[in-house]
């Protein structure tokens, strides 16, 4: 299969200054050097706890937010050397749908003119924009009257649809959606997530999915990468993930979820004491190193690398393959 | 803008009815002056000096037999026009300043920043006087003056809506679909950071009336025989015992707009902003 994106090493740090002469207080590694790739037609789903970074990894390949150091290929180019025409070229292959839907869509416009406003920018015609607004809005179960309205006076599942429509007008091959249902009422999730499958499959679409709910990013990835404090932790197959993860985390991850089943109740948790190290002063070695219950002496000196322990299953841990975790995950 | 702006919501905030309706009297007047004024504003009959208030002068006459009445009726033109163009220029300057700063921020935005501080920190009728003795005493120095000094809250509340939309997700969105820095200005940013504009506009425009009237009081704005109602009054004070209508009217007249103003303005904020009740 043909690799779509590739997310070299990128790293993104944000500098925090103070005053009038920049006094550089310290500096927040939001992302630390994260590489993964994207293959043609698949969904790669990224979940991670709040201020792990997957959203500025998205942001990152949207171009939306310059890195630090290295870099992002979309086809092949660099997405930060791009200028004009080939910049143009990346901008209207790729889109992405936001979280809060409500902010999605500028409040001063109309749906019609948020979701034809791509197709006037790259100059398609009176006759096609129209043409192709409603077969997008179509595709989106969009109904045509809501057109003329403002966003708010639409649900939340509405804008949504509206926000896909117009990430979708241009025919992109790649899409980054960034908790697209995390701000939506669970009847509406699915038909959200059942959409977005749908025109998956319509127009061979690659997705990169971030969330941090694990029973949606399973419902919809083929593999998924798991970050922690900036990094990525494990990549692997999403049946392999659900079944027999590797990294500490990943399971902590998966033993925290809340079950519906009495039985599951009951099982003992995998706890993941404490809170998350702040990103100011990650900790030297292996960042879950503090709240890892399996931690040994170079888990605290040296940072685990990225490593293939089975084939296409990566994890970064010192101890990866020697601990089991098949008693405490419940997927 | 949506339900936003029906007649119903309008005329139900009581404030902003009240504005309108003095407003609209003062734009009656300063349209039909022409019609209303008994007597053109600067025909003098020295035989009918500091007449008091009598059906053929309502408000009574001048040192030089001027009809007072008359004066004051076509001062209203003055009034609004010359605050009219103030707020025109001072919010052209503002907005856009504000919008490039907010909007790009760094080293443009530290400059913009600054002037608007520095700006700030001088008493604007002080500032205003400075300019206008520089460059002479006349009206269009005046629109010069008040326009330079009071550009800077424009900028500010501009700049700072300006700073919050632009991370909003719908703006993100355009920069990710390939809208140009220009577009995403005057699509997204501008529409959104209009009822603010629109609110503050209202709100300055009886302070450059009342610094227009001001400099005319201190002889720096318009010169006679302009019926400029800081004319009349500065005129009116060396006869304040004798004949105090000619003070009087001109300051009634300004009172009565400048309340319009503020009475539309804050009716204005109420309406488009329901949350900062104050």
């Amino acid at each position: 299969m043909e690799t779509i994106v590739v997310i070299d090493n990128v790293k993104k740090f944000f500098n925090v200054t103070k005053g009038l002469f920049k006094k550089h207080l310290y500096q927040i590694r939001a992302v630390d050097g994260v590489s993964f790739e994207i293959k043609r037609g698949e969904t790669f789903g990224l979940v991670g706890e709040s201020g792990s970074g997957k959203t500025t990894v998205a942001r990152l390949v949207m171009r939306l937010t310059d890195p630090t150091e290295n870099t992002i290929f979309f086809k092949g180019k660099d997405i930060f050397k791009a200028k004009g025409k080939e910049l143009k070229d990346i901008r209207r292959r790729m889109s992405m749908v936001f979280q809060d839907p409500a902010a999605s869509l500028n409040p001063r416009a109309t749906i019609l003119d948020s979701i034809k406003r791509p197709l006037e920018i790259y100059g398609y015609k009176k006759s096609e924009i129209k043409a192709i607004v409603e077969d997008t809005i179509e595709k989106v179960a969009l109904g045509k009257e809501l057109l003329n309205r403002y966003p708010h006076q639409l649900s939340g599942g509405q804008q949504q649809r509206a926000s896909i429509a117009r990430a979708l007008v241009l025919k992109p091959e790649f899409m980054v959606l960034d908790e697209p249902t995390s701000a939506l009422d669970v009847s509406v999730q699915a038909q959200i997530l059942n959409i977005l499958l749908e025109i998956q499959e319509r127009y061979n679409l690659t997705y990169l999915f971030i969330t941090h709910n694990l029973s949606v990013v399973r419902y919809v990835s083929d593999r998924i990468g798991v970050m922690y404090l900036g990094k990525i932790v494990e990549i692997a197959q999403v049946d392999e993930i659900y079944s027999s993860p590797l990294h500490p985390y990943t399971a902590g991850l998966l033993s925290s979820a809340p079950s519906l089943s009495p039985r599951g109740r009951s099982r003992k948790k995998l706890l993941l004491s404490g809170d998350p190290p702040s990103l100011i002063n990650p900790p030297p070695g292996c960042r879950l190193y503090p709240r890892c219950p399996y931690a040994e002496k170079i888990c605290r000196e040296e940072i685990p690398e990225l490593r293939e322990v089975k084939t296409d299953h990566f994890v970064a841990c010192h101890r990866a393959g020697e601990l089991d975790f098949s008693g405490i995950v419940r997927w | 803008m949506g339900a936003k702006f029906d007649v119903k919501v309008l005329t139900r905030n009581k404030v902003f009815l009240a504005g309108l309706i003095i407003l609209f009297t003062v734009a009656v007047v300063a349209v039909f002056a022409d019609a209303i004024a008994p007597h053109p504003y600067d025909e003098m009959n020295v035989s009918l000096a500091l007449r008091a208030p009598q059906p053929q002068f309502p408000f009574g006459t001048d040192q030089y037999g001027r009809c007072v009445f008359s004066r004051v009726i076509y001062g209203t033109r003055i009034a609004l026009g010359v605050g009219l163009v103030v707020v025109l220029v001072e919010s052209l300057i503002g907005v856009t300043l504000g919008l490039l700063a907010g909007y790009y921020g760094k080293k443009f935005d530290k400059i913009v920043m600054f002037v608007t501080d520095l700006t700030w920190a001088l008493p604007p009728l002080v500032m205003a006087l400075a300019i206008v003795t520089m460059l002479g005493p006349s009206l269009i120095n005046v629109v010069i003056a008040i326009a330079a000094v009071s550009w800077a809250q424009f900028a500010r509340i501009v700049r700072a809506k300006t700073q919050a939309l632009k991370n909003m997700p719908f703006v993100e969105a355009a920069r990710a679909f390939g809208e140009g820095d220009l577009n995403i200005i005057l699509r997204y940013i501008l529409p959104n950071v209009l009822s603010p504009i629109i609110v503050l506009s209202t709100l300055s425009l009886p302070q450059a009336i009342l610094s227009t009237t001001s400099l005319g009081f201190l002889g720096l704005g318009a010169q006679p025989p302009s019926p400029d109602w800081g004319l009349i009054l500065s005129e009116g004070k060396n006869y304040i015992r004798q004949a105090p209508w000619i003070s009087i009217f001109p300051g009634i007249a300004l009172v009565y707009t400048v309340l319009g103003f503020n009475l539309l303005g804050e009716g204005l904020r109420e309406i488009l902003d329901p949350r900062l009740k104050l």
